[in-house]
């Protein structure tokens, strides 16, 4: 060693240790500026993930809430009989079921024949007198599901032909795109999605007040719609997925406690038991892909049972949450002090009911959690939903579980993939706000049950 | 909702049987003076039990014949004409059906739609007549015979016991089930696709290129699965250098530096990062990582495209690094005090101990750890649907687009369950492929894991 050599060249013992002590110091600074760096480097570590959260939340936040408001033209719409020209709607009388729909169907034919763009147009020209002869530019600034809104208000209600109404009309995702801001305006007429025309009614009914930026209450009452962007929602991915989380919890949920039950307290060890064991853990890390493909190969190709239901889903998702409620519950079960148990056992109760009076209900606050969190988990889930064809476009509320639908991680997608990108971008941003914050819910939800029942033995 | 009303009914029922056999046995001990072997629960369990039980095999046996029989009934009014026709069969099957149900049919309806619609409905008034009737008398057996068995000495206890052992055992057994359904369907399906293509051809290619499935053509295009796999080794070799480092910092600063103060405050907000789904990474990488590092390539002049294996890789690093470092994070804290101590006693800093004494006493477990990281990456897919480009070839430059396993997966498998192609059966094959390398990883992993946790009791 270098320092060793130095102490042995010195003239007299004391500036030999002297100079021992300058080289320990020096070396001692070097450490502690060591110590100092490295600590540094985990400081730093951990203050780079929380960037990172902050800038993947900072990021869609920015993106999405934009997108809860929306443009909304506000008009009188007459509905004008002379353009509105069907007969009585039918009665049912004395026909049976299957006529009487058949009449009604083709009454509904007749209405959807109906020149509803020309009420639009007509309704534009209250506002801007120019609209009455563009018809194509007055039609396109409405997004256009807004004609199907005003078929089913007569559908539902043929009175109203004849009367005029104050309506908020969503405006077309062009008008929305450029009333934000999301284009850019100084490119010319031919790269623009509105005409020029159409610019000009926007800025000047957006200041008039015509055009208002309301809160977009169409993004949770309406399902998905590929021909009227600006009036696509969530509700059919929602209820979807509500249905996919009520399978889950009815499914994986009883099925994983019994199961931990059973091979925490229950099962004989022996290798059978190992052999469930490690097959538990490996199916908790098995790619949630291969999930799918289960369901694919299994659910539908083998049962015939449809694509895009929920109930496969579900049950897809159920699989795949179970050893994640298996393994938290048996950790619940394993924190139950034994005592607790051999108590029971010593005056008289069979392991049975030691076991379900007694261990159980004080495992429950955790396998609440773990529940919870692997319910939290599964609606997130994308990839095995793909491979069942919940990628569908679906544009209805499913009824049942077997009825086709969407689901919440699968509009996300689908809508990224959506051409129509500066309206659509805002949209997914929007979905995904929706998406986490119930997400996080359940998981605040679940870290709140933890430290209300949780209790240090 | 006639669903609901039944499922009440027949709950109402159950609990009046049960009330019916704990009064019975509450009656018995009264009138025989000696202490009864079971409480009355069990006995009123039991005679639930012994009710529900034969209903329940009446129930089954119902659904399995009766939709025979009254498809026979149905075939025998069909005239010949009509029977020889399997078009105009399902149509005449399912206006009889409407008949029956009272909906009723569009048109005329021929006299043998009728009478065959009569006769469906008499026989399925029937069948539900002895279905309620049987189900009822064999429930009703049932219990009596529960009801006679009771005794002063009659172990209901034990029969209720292995009843619900019976029942944990099965829900123990859906685990299992879920591996074997996993590995046997992947399987068959795989080697379905072999007697396509010569698995050599598979597993050794360097070319994927599918084509599209078209019915009768002896070429059926490429299925290399090297540039997939490289793709996925790439974008997790990515992934676990941006983890890795990021990861096994924040965990030693968690564990040996950070106060509990601020223990509370950045270990969940890292763990937030866990619960987000993999959509939303993918998102996030699609529309801010992609543009950013292209950019940012550009700026020093280097081709960078939006999505790319850098891209997913470097989103895949951030969502795995809550993994790592919770899961080190574990194993460090197991490694006893004793050995820091050790260390400190001999003037060493904190650094010091950590780098020269706790990383080396808890490598086995850390790499262990990664390992479990490496799994979850390779098995990861929505980020790289979205982030890695899509484009199957072989290449080592990480700034350009990629495909990996999983992508190849939803792409050959999405919307397509008619599984005679090898163009869709390939992704069976993926599958398997994919499942057998997180499976050894896994085991690998779990197996070091576990060793090293005995290491330190």
């Amino acid at each position: 060693m270098s320092s060793a050599t130095e102490t042995l060249d010195g003239v007299d013992g004391a500036s030999a240790a002297r100079s021992n002590r300058d080289i320990i110091e020096r070396r001692l600074k070097a450490r502690h500026r060591a110590e100092f760096r490295f600590r540094m480097i985990g400081l730093g570590a951990i203050m780079l993930g929380v960037t990172l959260v902050a800038l993947l939340f900072g990021s869609i936040l920015a993106k999405g809430l934009p997108a809860f408001t929306q443009a909304n033209i506000t008009l009188n719409v007459t509905f004008d009989p002379q353009v509105i020209n069907i007969p009585d709607r039918p009665v049912q009388g004395d026909l049976s079921d299957a006529d009487y729909r058949e009449e009604m169907l083709a009454w509904q034919r007749r209405l959807v024949f109906v020149n509803w763009n020309r009420i639009i147009q007509d309704s534009l020209a209250k506002v801007v007198p120019a609209a009455a002869d563009n018809a194509r530019d007055a039609v396109g600034m409405v997004a256009s599901n807004e004609r199907v809104r005003l078929r089913d208000m007569v559908r539902d209600d043929p009175s109203i032909i004849g009367s005029t109404k104050e309506l908020d009309l969503v405006a077309a995702a062009n008008v929305d795109v450029w009333l934000k801001g999301n284009i850019d305006r100084s490119l010319p007429d031919s790269q623009q999605q509105l005409t020029a025309l159409q610019q000009e009614w926007s800025d000047q009914l957006y200041e008039r007040g015509v055009i208002s930026m309301d809160f977009a209450s169409e993004l949770f009452t309406n399902v998905d719609s590929r021909s009227s962007p600006a009036t696509a929602g969530l509700l059919g991915a929602m209820v979807g997925s509500i249905m996919m989380m009520l399978i889950v919890m009815v499914v994986a949920v009883p099925v994983g406690v019994m199961a931990a039950v059973y091979l925490e307290e229950f099962a004989p060890k022996n290798r059978i038991t190992d052999l469930i064991e490690v097959n538990i853990n490996n199916l908790a890390a098995v790619p949630s892909i291969v999930f799918g493909l289960l369901g694919a190969a299994v659910f539908i190709n083998l049962f015939g049972l449809p694509l895009s239901a929920p109930l496969v889903g579900g049950l897809v998702l159920s699989l795949m949450t179970l050893p994640t409620v298996i393994i938290a519950s048996r950790a619940s079960l394993r924190a139950v002090p034994p005592s607790i148990r051999q108590a029971a056992l010593g005056v008289g109760a069979s392991p049975m009911q030691a076991m379900f009076h007694h261990t159980l209900p004080l495992a429950v606050p955790g396998m609440l959690t773990g529940a919870i969190i692997g319910v939290a988990q599964a609606l997130g889930e994308t990839a095995p939903l793909l491979l069942i064809g919940m990628n569908a476009f679906v544009a209805s509320v499913p009824g049942t579980p077997m009825d086709q639908s969407s689901a919440l991680p699968v509009q996300i997608f689908l809508w990224q993939g959506n051409e129509l990108r500066n309206f659509f971008e805002a949209r997914t941003s929007a979905a995904i706000i929706v998406l986490l914050t119930v997400m996080i819910s359940l998981n605040a939800l679940a870290i709140f049950l933890r430290h209300r029942f949780e209790r240090r033995w | 909702m006639n669903t609901l009303i039944v499922v009440a009914v027949l709950l109402i029922l159950l609990s009046l049987a049960y009330q019916w056999g704990v009064s019975a046995s509450r009656s018995v001990a009264n009138a025989s003076g000696i202490k009864m072997h079971s409480r009355p629960a069990y006995h009123g369990l039991l005679v639930v039990l012994w009710c529900a039980i034969p209903a329940a095999v009446v129930y089954i046996l119902y659904l399995v014949f009766s939709p025979t029989i009254s498809a026979n009934i149905v075939a025998s009014y069909l005239p010949p004409d009509v029977a020889a026709d399997p078009q105009a069969t399902a149509t005449a099957i399912s206006r009889i059906e409407n008949i029956a149900s009272g909906f009723g049919a569009i048109g005329d309806i021929p006299p043998y739609q009728n009478e065959a619609a009569a006769a469906l409905s008499r026989f399925e008034w029937t069948a539900r007549l002895a279905l309620i009737g049987l189900a009822a008398a064999a429930g009703a057996f049932g219990a009596i015979w529960a009801r006679r068995k009771i005794a002063p000495n009659y172990r209901a206890r034990n029969v209720v016991e292995v009843a619900i052992k019976v029942v944990l055992i099965a829900c123990s057994a859906i685990a299992i089930l879920t591996t074997v359904g996993i590995v046997l369907s992947v399987l068959s399906e795989a080697l379905r696709f072999f007697t396509y293509v010569n698995p050599l051809d598979f597993f050794f290619g360097t070319t994927w290129n599918p084509r599209f499935s078209t019915v009768g053509t002896e070429d059926q295009g490429q299925f290399g699965l090297i540039p997939l796999l490289w793709g996925t080794i790439m974008i997790t070799i990515i992934a676990m250098l941006v983890a890795v480092p990021i990861g096994l910092m924040s965990a030693i600063y968690l564990s040996e530096y950070a106060g509990p103060k601020f223990r509370l405050f950045a270990k969940p907000l890292l763990e937030v990062l866990a619960g987000i789904p993999t959509i939303v990474y993918g998102f996030f990488a699609l529309v801010t990582v992609g543009p950013f590092l292209s950019w940012l390539g550009a700026t020093i002049s280097l081709d960078v495209q939006a999505t790319s294996a850098l891209t997913a890789g470097v989103v895949m690093g951030i969502m795995i690094i809550p993994f790592v470092s919770s899961l080190s994070d574990d194993i460090i804290s197991q490694v006893p005090q004793s050995l820091r101590n050790g260390s400190y006693g001999l003037g060493a800093t904190q650094s010091e101990t950590v780098r020269k004494v706790i990383l080396p006493a808890a490598l086995p477990g850390i790499v262990g750890a990664f390992l479990l990281a490496v799994s979850r990456a390779v098995g990861e897919t929505m980020i790289v649907v979205l982030a890695a480009g899509n484009s199957p070839v072989l290449t080592a430059n990480p700034f350009e687009a990629v495909s990996t396993v999983t992508v190849t997966i939803v792409n050959q498998l999405t919307g397509d369950t008619d599984f005679a192609s090898p163009q869709s059966l390939v992704a069976f094959a993926l599958g398997l492929t994919l499942f057998v390398i997180t499976l050894c990883l896994n085991v690998v992993a779990i197996y070091i894991v576990k060793k090293y946790r005995e290491q330190y009791e």
